[in-house]
């Protein structure tokens, strides 16, 4: 840590005794080098970044203000709205920060499969990620039961009950699970103290999350590995300022859903005090589970011993943890889908049937939205089980360039090569 | 291991040593799950919830072919004076024909009424068929709305993704006109 180099005199003796300054400037300044080729979709890690900070600074402030038990939770909420100073605001901000949170996350996640971000040697910065959006939809569900409106009310207990299908002791677990025989008081308290606790945990995760991806780096466009200091520039000043500026697209984005369509993302039913004798018509769950609720519904028939509705709750937990296997069922060497012409089609295929299943998730249970369903998830787990080892074997790739740099100091003409120059120095 | 310079110690002391490691991690595993158990259990339904566990129901008021709801451990109880005809309907389908099979005098105590936990045994949403203009499924019984569960006039399942019959749940005749459920 010695090559940290000031003249000031306070941070020298900070410096000597805790080698903070040092540490960052390893962790995002100019002793950690990054490639230089990365595009606006490397901005979605640090955006996840902000989301949280943006949640958890809200959420605290909210805290002061709430009431976790089931006679006073939905009027406490309605109170923040009117009565509470910025109230509105505060509880608007927490709110879509949460679906704002999961729309980065989930471009974050896409992005990493097009680019085969999981390949070695980041397969374990990959599955922390994985664990990080377990935590979140953990935090998400549990949050979203606090305000105690019909949809918490149900969801809550549409989603507990689902481990009742676990053979022999799935009733004592759910009955664990809510401390009584109903989703009820006990319920609400101990959701609020895990939904308090959870961020923490997530922020635990991060830093660990963080540390792997600063073991080797950024993946970046190419796919390939930096060779030399001629492919990479320092994070800082060159991704501080691009993050920030990222940062400032988003909040566009994220203050026009707060003060023009802050219910747009939640359900009005939401707005119905909870009542444990009246089932909502409908019962959706917040749009970023659509997918997975979808996938838990389309089983509705039992194979062998195993009910439908274990066989359903199985595979909703199986379309998550599979991610966690991901860098081994893609056995290509080639990371990024720029050289993979099949599996760059077959991606947009995937997603696309991501948006088909949260659609059939927000629809009933019923044909024709059942068969869709069905079909949305024998596509799902067949992209990863069949195709994505098949295509390993059997793709073409294209060939890759030699390093970062090639393809614009020897590609790009003398006006590209001119321009890339000052990039060199770095 | 054992040949070495002084065998009868350094094979004596390895076992031994190898004996208090499994001793000691086994011991200290023991003592962290006990120190555990009284977190989780705190979790499970607290005494003032189970004191609760009870209700005692007034079944004059009720007419024929009323269906009412009661509350019980924070879940609706299904109560409904059924008709001879609805009797006879649930009595006359084959066993074979349920996915849950179970007859309805294993369901009732006596024919006219019918009790049961009014939660679908699927994902625990509230059937709909207690109020007048609800749907009642293709069985004549109740629907659930939220993943598509028909019920027939004993409450069984018959159709759609719920495992198990609505549950019956404990109870007994007080006297000829009141019921003490849990």
């Amino acid at each position: 840590m010695s090559d940290f180099q000031t003249t000031n005199p306070i941070i020298k003796w900070i410096e000597y005794r805790l080698p903070v300054f040092s540490f960052l400037d390893h962790a995002v300044g100019s002793k950690y080098p990054t490639p230089k080729n990365l595009s606006y979709w490397w901005n979605f890690g640090s955006l996840a970044g902000l989301a949280l900070v943006i949640l958890m600074v809200t959420g605290i402030v909210l805290a002061m203000q709430y009431t976790a038990h089931v006679d006073y939770a939905f009027d406490s909420v309605e109170r923040i709205m009117r009565d509470v100073n910025y109230g509105w605001l505060i509880r608007y901000l927490h709110m879509n920060g949460g679906s704002f949170f999961f729309i980065v996350v989930y471009i974050h996640i896409f992005r990493g499969m097009y680019y085969g971000s999981y390949k070695a040697p980041r397969e374990l910065l990959w599955m922390l990620g994985v664990a990080i959006l377990l935590a979140m939809m953990a935090t998400a569900f549990m949050g979203y039961v606090l305000p105690w409106g019909q949809m918490s009310f149900w969801g809550a207990k549409v989603i507990t009950s689902l481990f009742s299908a676990f053979p022999l002791i799935g009733e004592d677990i759910v009955i664990w699970l809510w401390g009584g025989f109903s989703v009820d008081n006990p319920t609400l308290n101990r959701f609020f103290s895990l939904h308090y606790l959870l961020p923490f945990v997530l922020v635990g995760i991060v830093v660990v999350h963080i540390w792997a991806l600063h073991q080797f780096g950024s993946n970046n466009p190419l796919g390939i590995d930096t060779k030399g200091p001629q492919d990479s520039i320092p994070f800082h000043p060159y991704y501080t300022v691009k993050d920030l500026y990222g940062m400032a697209v988003f909040l566009v984005f994220f203050a026009a859903a707060v003060f023009f369509f802050p219910n747009a993302m939640g359900e009005a039913d939401n707005y119905i005090e909870a009542n444990p004798l009246v089932t909502p018509a409908h019962i959706v769950p917040e749009w970023y589970f659509l997918p997975f609720y979808a996938i838990l519904r389309s089983i509705t028939f039992d194979i062998w011993f195993l009910s439908a509705k274990l066989i359903g709750v199985i595979l909703m937990f199986g379309s998550i943890l599979v991610l966690l296997i991901l860098p081994w069922l893609d056995r290509s060497p080639v990371r990024s889908s720029k050289f993979r012409p099949i599996h760059k089609q077959l991606f947009w295929v995937f997603v696309a049937d991501c948006v088909v299943l949260g659609w059939v998730g927000a629809n009933p249970a019923e044909p024709p939205y059942l068969y869709i369903g069905q079909a949305g998830t024998a596509y799902y787990f067949a992209h990863f089980f069949v195709i994505l080892p098949l295509l390993s074997v059997l793709e073409r790739t294209r060939p890759l360039p030699s390093s970062i740099g090639e393809p614009v100091l020897k590609g790009g003409g003398p006006a590209m090569g001119a321009a890339s120059k000052p990039m060199e120095k770095a | 291991m054992t040949d070495s310079a002084n065998p009868s110690h350094g094979g004596d002391g390895e076992t031994r040593r190898d004996f208090l490691y499994l001793l000691a991690g086994a011991g200290g595993a023991l003592g962290a799950a006990a120190a555990v158990w009284p977190l989780i259990d705190s979790m499970n339904p607290a005494a003032d919830v189970l004191a609760l566990a009870s209700s005692e129901v007034d079944l004059e008021p009720i007419e024929l072919g009323q269906r009412i709801t009661v509350t019980w451990r924070g879940n609706p109880v299904f109560i409904e004076r059924r008709p001879p005809a609805r009797i006879e309907e649930a009595r006359a389908v084959p066993l074979d024909d349920l996915p849950d099979p179970e007859t309805d005098e294993a369901r009732v105590q006596r024919a006219e009424w019918l009790v049961m936990v009014g939660v679908c045994t699927h994902l625990g949403c509230i059937p709909k068929g207690q109020k007048q203009g609800d749907p009642l499924g293709l069985f004549g019984g109740w629907f659930c709305p939220c993943h598509g569960s028909h019920y027939d006039t004993s409450g069984r399942i018959r159709k759609g993704p719920a495992p198990k019959n609505l549950v019956v749940p404990p109870y007994n005749f007080v006297d000829d006109t009141n019921i003490l459920i849990g």
